[in-house]
């Protein structure tokens, strides 16, 4: 099973790799989508500029994100934190019922059109998942473990970093990845307010009624969701392969 | 000792007092926030005509003085109970006044500031009012997560709410507003799509249901399958939707080209067709994730009870397994409807109709006021199913203790 | 060495711990035994500062507790729960070497102190140095919580139930351990138990709390013969004292001249093992013998018997 992962991996990021790096290549494969002599292949930009664009928008939204979401999480469950927590879950519930192009659509009037708004629908639709994840990540450790940390000597700071954070980054991990995931997803739905990334050759197939655009959008935005969420979880299991909660 | 530091076994009244001693700093953030929102940022923008950028107008700016003065001493009354007031009940009462006042007074802003008969103008809530309003929710929001409502109260509670937004809408109060000016030119549109929008939603919830859930059963009555099958269904999860749109349209396409009766009942490679049958692959995970899951938790012992009792393998599932499985299953179902209601905006880019025209079409002509025509409703629709079925699970939940 | 002076500590309306007053020998065990809701696991925690007292101190050597920073105090002071509490996210090497870490010893000196720990505690360092905690038994675990405590030489070592997870062949072994491990390290032991019979076979003295306050305190031999009240009577048994005082002595401790025509029994024994092995073969009177086997002397069921009374 491992090693089927393995292949499918490999093989998934060739075919994206060669896609973006000689897509004329593969223009046989799409010419029978296409009516009317239109170009099989992308041709209205680079697409590998447009894929390169795509995934820097959405590394660089998960990460600010995931730097606030954690400490906003950390400060949450502190004891000086605590009041906060009730209204913290209550906005969890409530962000959650929003749809990311909502957020999207909400950004523009505020900045305007281009990367800017897609980078904070991004960022704010990012943080739900990784908080949430944080606050229950880092409630869940178990009482004697803490109380054993305590009881050696550490420093709440010790405390926080030493244990504490080690044992709720598999959560952590995971709500990072969830947050990417739909991060791709979002940031496609970006190329309608104008910034750029591969959403742009879906909607440029869906206007001209070209179905090889759609699916060349559609394929290479898939596999490079299906890459980052694997890429996401090999980090966790290389990161957490010793935290075992019994 | 808890891990929050907070004693356990201290008596409800020594806490309480030791709360009600400070100043609350949730109150101080959402002070701060008002403050802000009142002073610093517009209260409502007033535009020439529909896409033009507007000039921002302050609450005192735009009400007479008198209203303007209650309003503001409402706010400030409001504050100092967030600020001091400890018990919920107050809180909430107080974070409710504030909202009708300031609902009202934008409502009663853009009556004042749109000349009469004149169609053209047009009259947005600023950011100042939308920090406001947010503030006043968080207030209340906080309010109630302390109150800890049970189920029935949280959906008679959202039909209050509900009831009444309706009825102020329905009533006129808020006509002047720019959204409800978008609204008037686009009623019966706004009908459809709505409508149309629900029917996608719920439509393909159902048919996931109808796989899904036989699908969920299999997968945990034959463990070997289970990985293939999440695993599967996970990558499907992972595609983006617009991808998973268009990835679809061509074989649907295709099929409605050659197919004769699959034009006919309405299969296309744009529109409806591969909206529906994107969410249907969509909402597949989490109802069959949760069906196992739901299955799994269910206790040996009552399982083993029911065989002991003479009952079929069906019978035990029908009748023992699967309600007891069914919170979890109704949670599962919780979270594809509220996931389908923000993914049918999406629907809208490939002709399938839904409130996303309003959403794109507003993008398209820089027309805020149809972004929110589109925006809101979805929000609306979004929160009440999680309320409604979260208050269903709960209260099966409750039932079974 | 430890001088307990006044401890009081309250929730709310409730005294959990009431004017506690008790000074701990060096180099001894020490054993705080109640039932649950007595206070006992409060006022431990109160030597380490995990819990503030509400009034009275704390000094250990004469030094105040509460003038250093706690979490400075807690890392020359062992501590060792029943959940014992392994760092799931740690090898048991690791684990050991938490405090040692926290106060910058060198690799080197952690590596080895690592090392005499585990073999002390019959964990093969080869085997057990890497593991992590969820492959590890009950009895594993309990054992490496106990090493983790003792790392950093502390000269004080705390241990709040710490047996209780074991099963009781388990537990008569890992007591055993403790014995020794305080004998070989000379460490200050104060321990909390709800078991009497745990408290009279490790303490050198034993304190009895109930409800907070703090009813007798002293040798186990006195507690027996002279409870200070009934409450203490109760807890330490009203019905098998006898049994109890008899097992606080050793065979070789009662010897008396003599032979005896009866079976041998070893001079480590308790004299309740003693009785119990006369009384089921029937005789008399029994060679007590020395571990090498040399005979040390006789005892007979009379001068048993003695040892169990008061007087």
């Amino acid at each position: 099973m491992r090693i089927a992962a393995g292949v499918l991996r490999c093989a998934a990021l060739t075919l994206l790799a060669a896609f973006l790096l000689r897509p004329q290549s593969f223009a046989p494969l799409f010419a029978p989508l296409t009516q009317y002599g239109a170009p099989p292949i992308y041709d209205q930009g680079n697409l590998l500029a447009l894929a390169l664009a795509h995934v820097g928008t959405v590394l660089v939204a998960t990460a600010a994100s995931a730097v606030v979401a954690v400490a906003l999480g950390i400060l949450v469950t502190r004891e000086q934190g605590a009041e906060f927590l009730p209204i913290s879950r209550a906005i969890v519930n409530i962000g959650q019922t929003f749809p990311p192009v909502a957020v999207l659509a909400l950004a523009v009037p505020l900045v305007g059109f281009g990367e800017k708004p897609t980078l904070i629908a991004l960022f704010a639709y990012g943080l739900l998942p990784i908080f949430e994840n944080t606050m229950v990540g880092l409630r869940s450790c178990p009482a004697a473990v803490l109380e054993a940390a305590s009881g050696m000597g550490m420093s709440p700071r010790e405390r926080l970093f030493r244990v504490e954070v080690p044992l709720a980054m598999p959560l952590i991990l995971e709500g990072i990845r969830l947050s990417t995931v739909i991060n791709v997803g979002t940031a496609t739905l970006g190329s309608t307010v104008a910034a750029k990334g591969l959403g742009e050759v879906i909607i440029a197939g869906l206007l001209s009624n070209n179905a090889a655009f759609v699916l060349q959008g559609g394929l290479a935005t898939g596999l490079m969701a299906m890459l980052l969420y694997d890429a996401i979880a090999m980090i966790e299991r290389r990161v957490c392969r010793t935290v075992r909660v019994t | 000792m808890s891990v929050l530091g907070v004693p356990v076994g201290q008596p409800r009244s020594a806490r309480a007092t030791a709360r009600a001693a400070r100043i609350d700093r949730l109150g101080i953030l959402l002070t701060l926030l008002g403050a802000t929102a009142l002073v610093l940022l517009p209260f409502v923008v007033l535009k020439a005509n529909r896409i033009a950028p507007g000039d921002p107008r302050a609450l005192v700016e735009v009400l007479p003085r008198w209203a303007a003065l209650g309003t503001e001493a409402l706010l400030v009354l409001v504050a100092a109970v967030a600020l001091g007031v400890a018990r919920a009940r107050a809180r909430l009462a107080a974070a409710l006044a504030g909202i009708v006042a300031v609902a009202l007074a934008v409502a009663h802003a853009a009556a004042l500031l749109t000349p009469p008969g004149n169609a053209v103008v047009r009259v947005a809530p600023g950011a100042g009012f939308w920090l406001l309003a947010s503030a006043l929710g968080l207030m209340a929001a906080d309010a109630i997560a302390r109150l800890r409502p049970g189920p029935a109260m949280r959906v008679l509670a959202l039909a209050a709410f509900l009831a009444v937004a309706g009825l102020a809408l329905a009533h006129g109060t808020f006509d002047s507003l720019s959204i409800m000016r978008e609204y008037a030119v686009n009623a019966d549109r706004f009908a459809s799509e709505a409508q149309r929008h629900i029917a996608l939603a719920l439509g393909s919830l159902g048919a996931a249901v109808l796989l899904g859930l036989p699908l969920g059963i299999l997968a945990h009555r034959v463990p070997r399958l289970r990985p293939a099958i999440l695993a599967l269904l996970n990558i499907v999860q992972t595609i983006p939707a617009i991808a998973l749109f268009g990835i679809l349209m061509a074989p649907l396409g295709l099929l409605a080209a050659h197919v004769p009766w699959a034009a006919a009942i309405g299969i296309r490679g744009i529109g409806a067709a591969p909206a529906l049958v994107a969410l249907f692959l969509y909402s597949l995970l989490p109802i069959v994730a949760n069906t196992v899951a739901g299955l799994r938790q269910v206790s040996p012992a009552a399982l083993d009870a029911a065989h002991g009792m003479g009952m079929t393998p069906w019978q035990a599932l029908a009748r023992v397994e699967l309600p007891l499985a069914l919170p979890v299953i109704l949670t599962g179902v919780r979270i594809v409807l509220v996931q389908n209601i923000g993914l049918v905006a999406i629907a809208a880019l490939i002709g399938g109709g839904g409130l996303g025209t309003f959403i794109f079409q507003g993008i398209g002509q820089t027309a805020i006021d149809l972004v929110l025509l589109g925006a809101i409703p979805i929000v609306v629709l979004a929160f009440s199913a999680a309320v409604l079925l979260d208050a269903l699970v709960e209260a099966l939940d409750r039932g079974r203790r | 060495m430890i001088a307990i002076e006044h401890l009081t500590k309250r929730y709310g309306s409730t005294t959990v711990v009431d004017d506690v007053s008790m000074v701990i020998e060096r180099n001894s065990i020490t054993v705080i035994v109640g039932t649950s809701g007595s206070g006992k696991s409060t006022l431990l925690r109160m030597v380490n500062r995990l819990v503030e007292p509400e009034s009275g101190r704390v000094l250990i050597d004469g030094r105040d507790t509460a003038h250093e920073p706690a979490h400075l105090l807690r890392r020359r002071i062992g501590y060792a729960i029943q959940g014992h509490g392994l760092f799931p996210h740690r090898s048991v090497a690791e684990n050991i070497a938490t405090v040692p870490h926290l106060l910058g010893w060198e690799p080197a000196r952690i590596r080895s102190r690592v090392t005499a720990l585990l073999e002390a505690l019959q964990l093969d360092p080869a085997v057990f140095a890497r593991k992590y905690p969820h492959q590890l038994s009950g009895g594993q675990q309990q054992r490496v919580g106990v090493a983790r405590a003792l790392a950093a030489e502390p000269e004080v070592l705390l241990m709040d139930e710490p047996f209780g997870a074991l099963d009781p062949i388990i537990r008569d072994k890992a007591q055993d351990d403790l014995l020794d491990i305080q004998r070989r390290f000379a460490t200050t032991i104060v321990l909390v138990t709800h078991d009497i019979d745990e408290a009279f076979r490790l303490g050198d003295r034993v304190a009895v709390m109930s409800a907070g306050r703090l009813l007798q305190y002293d040798r186990p031999e006195v507690l027996l013969k002279h409870p200070a009240d009934t409450l203490v009577a109760r807890m330490t048994g009203l019905s098998d004292r006898a049994m109890r005082l008899l097992a606080l002595t050793t065979a070789g401790e009662a010897v008396v001249p003599g032979a005896s025509d009866g079976p041998g029994v070893a001079s480590s024994a308790s004299l309740r093992e003693v009785l119990c092995e006369l009384i089921w073969r029937g005789v008399d009177s029994a060679n007590v013998v020395d571990a090498a086997g040399a005979p040390l002397g006789r005892l007979t069921i009379a001068t048993i018997l003695a040892h169990g009374r008061p007087s």
